[in-house]
Formats: C-alpha cells, sequence, structure tokens
C-alpha cells in the first residue's frame, strides 16, 4: 500500500457506501488500511453501522469476495491435498492443507487437461490459484487453475497407471522382446530433422558401419502434438516395411520434454511395430514407456547407434575366418579319408607278415619232427645199418648168406664187409621164407 | 534371408564337416552351399558407404526416399 493513501480519516467527509472500497486494487497482500475508517461516530446510513443499517449476508458474502480477490493477484500456494473429490460434473473439489491450517480449493473440469493424474489424498503439491470466497457457503476457497506434484509426483503416477496398464497387455513381456539384426542394411531414426540425436546417430553409425543405410523418418518429439506426430511416424515406419531395425528417440532434455515418450499411446505403436526397435531417449535417469515396450534401450542416441550396427570391419574378420572355417572342414574331411586309407594299408602289411611268420614256424616244426624220424639220427647214436649193394636194407638174418659181401652204414661213412656165416635165433623164422 | 541366418548355416556347416564323416559328394556339396551363403552375406560388405536418406510419404500410400542433408 502507498504511504500517501494512509490519509487521516476526516470526520466531515462522507464514506463510501461500500465497507470496504476496491475499485482501487490493492498492489500487494495484506488488510486494508481503510478499515481503520470504521469510524468512532456511528452514522445511521453507514450499512452495518448499527441494527437499523444491517446488511444482507449477501452483500457481507459479495464484499468479502471483492475484497479477497482484489486483496490476492494468482498466487502459488503449497501444501498437501486431501478430501480429494472428483464430482460427476467433471470438476474436482478438495482441501490444501498446511500444519495447522486448511483452505477449501475447487479445480474446473477445463482447467485440468494439463495436470497428468489425478491427484490423491496426501500428496504434497503447489496449486495456482485465485484466491476467493464462496459466498454459498460463507467460506475462503481457491480456484485452482495448475497443480503441479511437488518433485514429480503427479508425472510419477500416470506414469504409473500407463505403466500398469501396458503390462496387464502383456506388452512388457520380457518375452516379446525381439533380436536385434546383427548387420542390418538398412536402420530407420524417427526423431527431430534438426536435433542432436539425429547428428549423433549418423555420427556414430557412419563411422562404425559406412555401408548400413540411414533413412530418417522426421517427427515432432516435443510439445503441442508430438506425441501424435510419433504414434504417425511410428505407423509409417511399419507400413514401409523395407527396414532392418528402427531407432526412435530424441537427445537429453528436460523431463517435461521428454514426455512425448511417456505417451501410451506412443508406447503402445511402438510395440506393434512390425520391425525390432531401439528407444534411444537421452535421459540416463528416467525409463520412458518407450523405453519400455521397445526391444532394446539405449541410454543416449549414439548407444542406440552403437547397438544397431556392428563395425564394419568386425563383420569383415567374421566372413573371412568363416570361409576359413569352410575350408579347413573341408581339408580335414580329405584329410580324414586319407587318414583311414593309409590306416587300413598299415594294417594290411601287418597282417600279411603275421601270416608269414605263422607259417614259417609251422614248417620249422614240421622240419624238426621230419628230422626226428630220420634214419641218419639213429646213426648218430652208434647204431649201424646193414644195406647191399643195392641200398636195400639187411634186417633179417634170413637176408643174409655166406662169404657174401654188404655195407654197414655208419654215423661217419661205409664200411665193406662179408658174412662168415648166419645163426638164427632159435625160434624166429623169417615170415617171408 | 538375413545374414544371421546365413552365419549361422555356415556354422552349423562347418560343424558338420568338423564332426561327421559325411559322404564326399555331401560333403562337397555342403562346402559349396556354405561358399556361396558367405558371398550373399558378405555382399552387403562390399558395398559403398550409403547416404542419408529422408522418408516421405506419397499422396497415394506410397513412400519415397529422399536425399537428406544433414
Amino acid at each position: 500500500m502507498k504511504r500517501g493513501s494512509r490519509r487521516p480519516a476526516p470526520k466531515t467527509e462522507p464514506l463510501d457506501l461500500q465497507l470496504f472500497p476496491v475499485a482501487e486494487p490493492p498492489r500487494a497482500y495484506g488488510p486494508r488500511a481503510s478499515i481503520a475508517v470504521a469510524a468512532p461516530v456511528a452514522v445511521p446510513q453507514i450499512p452495518g453501522a448499527s441494527p437499523e443499517s444491517a446488511i444482507s449476508v449477501e452483500l457481507l458474502t459479495q464484499q468479502a469476495k471483492a475484497v479477497v480477490e482484489g486483496a490476492f493477484p494468482r498466487i502459488w500456494i503449497r501444501g498437501e491435498i486431501s478430501d480429494f473429490k472428483s464430482y460427476r460434473s467433471g470438476h474436482w473439489y478438495f482441501s490444501l492443507r498446511g500444519a495447522a491450517a486448511q483452505i477449501k480449493c475447487v479445480m474446473w473440469l477445463r482447467d485440468q487437461r494439463g495436470v497428468p493424474a489425478l491427484p490423491e489424498d496426501g500428496m504434497q503439491v503447489v496449486v495456482l490459484g485465485q484466491p476467493t470466497v464462496y459466498p454459498a457457503q460463507g467460506s475462503l476457497q481457491v480456484t485452482v487453475t495448475a497443480i503441479d506434484a511437488v518433485g514429480d509426483g503427479l508425472w510419477r503416477k500416470a506414469l504409473e497407471e500407463s505403466t500398469a496398464r501396458l503390462r496387464a497387455d502383456g506388452l512388457l513381456e520380457p518375452s516379446r522382446k525381439r533380436a536385434l539384426p546383427r548387420f542390418p542394411r538398412r536402420v530407420a531414426v524417427i526423431t527431430s530433422p534438426d536435433g542432436a540425436a539425429l547428428h549423433d546417430i549418423i555420427a556414430v553409425m557412419q563411422r562404425r558401419c559406412p555401408t548400413v543405410e540411414i533413412v530418417l523418418v522426421p517427427a515432432k518429439v516435443q510439445g503441442e502434438g508430438a506425441p501424435a506426430d510419433l504414434v504417425r511416424a511410428i505407423a509409417c515406419v511399419t507400413r514401409w516395411a523395407a527396414v532392418d531395425t528402427v531407432i526412435i528417440g530424441r537427445g537429453g532434455g528436460a523431463r517435461e520434454d521428454l514426455w512425448a515418450f511417456n505417451s501410451e499411446a506412443v508406447a503402445r505403436a511402438l510395440a506393434e511395430c512390425a520391425i525390432p526397435t531401439i528407444s534411444a531417449v537421452g535421459h540416463e535417469v528416467d525409463v520412458t514407456l518407450c523405453d519400455l515396450v521397445a526391444d532394446h534401450r539405449a541410454a543416449t542416441p549414439s548407444a542406440a547407434a552403437e547397438a544397431a550396427v556392428p563395425v564394419l570391419a568386425d563383420v569383415r574378420a567374421e566372413a573371412a575366418s568363416m570361409l576359413l572355417a569352410l575350408r579347413e572342414a573341408l581339408v580335414r574331411q580329405v584329410q580324414r579319408r586319407r587318414d583311414r586309407v593309409e590306416r587300413v594299408a598299415r594294417d594290411l602289411r601287418v597282417g600279411v607278415a603275421r601270416g608269414a611268420e605263422r607259417r614259417s614256424a609251422k614248417v620249422n616244426a614240421i622240419a624238426g619232427r621230419l628230422n626226428a624220424l630220420s634214419p641218419l639220427a639213429t646213426l648218430a647214436r652208434g647204431y649201424a645199418v646193414a644195406r647191399d649193394d643195392s641200398g636195400a636194407t639187411l634186417g633179417s638174418t634170413s637176408d643174409f648168406a655166406p662169404a657174401r659181401d654188404f655195407n654197414l652204414l655208419l654215423r661217419d661213412g661205409t664200411v665193406r664187409a662179408t658174412t662168415r656165416s648166419v645163426h638164427p635165433a632159435p625160434g624166429t623164422t623169417d615170415q617171408n621164407k | 534371408m538375413s545374414y544371421e541366418t546365413d552365419i549361422a548355416r555356415i556354422e552349423t556347416i562347418v560343424v558338420e564337416l568338423e564332426r561327421s564323416e559325411v559322404p564326399l559328394d555331401d560333403a562337397l556339396r555342403l562346402f559349396e552351399e556354405g561358399i556361396e551363403r558367405l558371398r550373399t552375406a558378405s555382399a552387403a560388405l562390399m558395398q559403398a558407404e550409403a547416404r542419408v536418406r529422408k522418408l516421405i510419404e506419397d499422396s497415394d500410400g506410397g513412400f519415397t526416399l529422399a536425399d537428406f542433408e544433414s
């Protein structure tokens, strides 16, 4: 209040009809000094100054409303929500509580659009509102036009609710996650055409694998209409289909800048995308709904590019080692055959040799036995054999005739001998005679 | 036919050639298939550097790729 307006109350000056002049709104809060003019002099025509001039309740509450609204501009008020009720009309009614005070609040349906989720009792919030008086109740209340949870409670709540719905529909199942193609030919990037994210993705992909084609699918990534535009872009890629991997994202930003990626509609569109997806919302701390439904989550657009394509030199090395492995496998096939042939040949040779040995041992044994039967062996023991000149053995006395010559065969030669007389043993006769 | 499918098949062929004794005719056939798949899989390795493009949806629902200047 301006110092100049604090004038001394001249007793003769007639007072305004209004109890508290509001034509000139105050510039600051606080009770108006003009209360001081509630004059010590009771004049009958002053409303409310005497039983005769009593004012109506309506007049009081209307005056109070005018004073309160005049005294306060729209202001931010901090407190805890309690007794929250959403009426059938869509309007919200609740109390805002401090440690030892509370005030009623109303939030009309038309002002609720910017609020991400239904506030809850116990939530610490700051509300933007116009303090006023509600004449029907004669109560002080605040007409709220914006609510922000202290911290990010409301955003989080909205996110939790959407997450629960996506989970209920099975869209967060780990089994839904598809493997990314290891070596895509073409990668679609859904993002803003002039954002840092696109620049990073192009730089990383061209460094790692310059043969892969990058196709930008331009979309609005923040602000009014961003979710709808992202949904359109995703649907566009699905219909086009001539691409191996999709990256959707944007560079880092404030939490509210990333909000389009927490849109349930965008998340559902991404979950339905026919092509494997990588989400790359540049915010390491927060996980967005898009991150949850994408096949792969990258913390930054650069990380998304790294996940999307291999290093070309690695792929070339792999192809080269594959070729080597194939050739070696074939060579080993041939080698194994050669080894087997050699093994068989060796076995054959060994077999033949063993057979020959066995036979020669047998010959020796037979020869030994033959030798034992030979008469020469008998002679060797000191016996002699008598034979006539024709070589026939003379084995009986009857083979001998007196004065007849014969030969005696000994161990070391022969002796010529002559028969003197023959004496057959008694009782033995030559059966041949 | 994706790169993964080709590479996986080649790996199977190598394992088969290494493990079992297949008839020589089959071994040669497997080897030739492996080489052919390797050629397909690595065709993209030999491509020239790709340009960055922009997807444009035509009014008739078709799609066009335009060069994109970043």
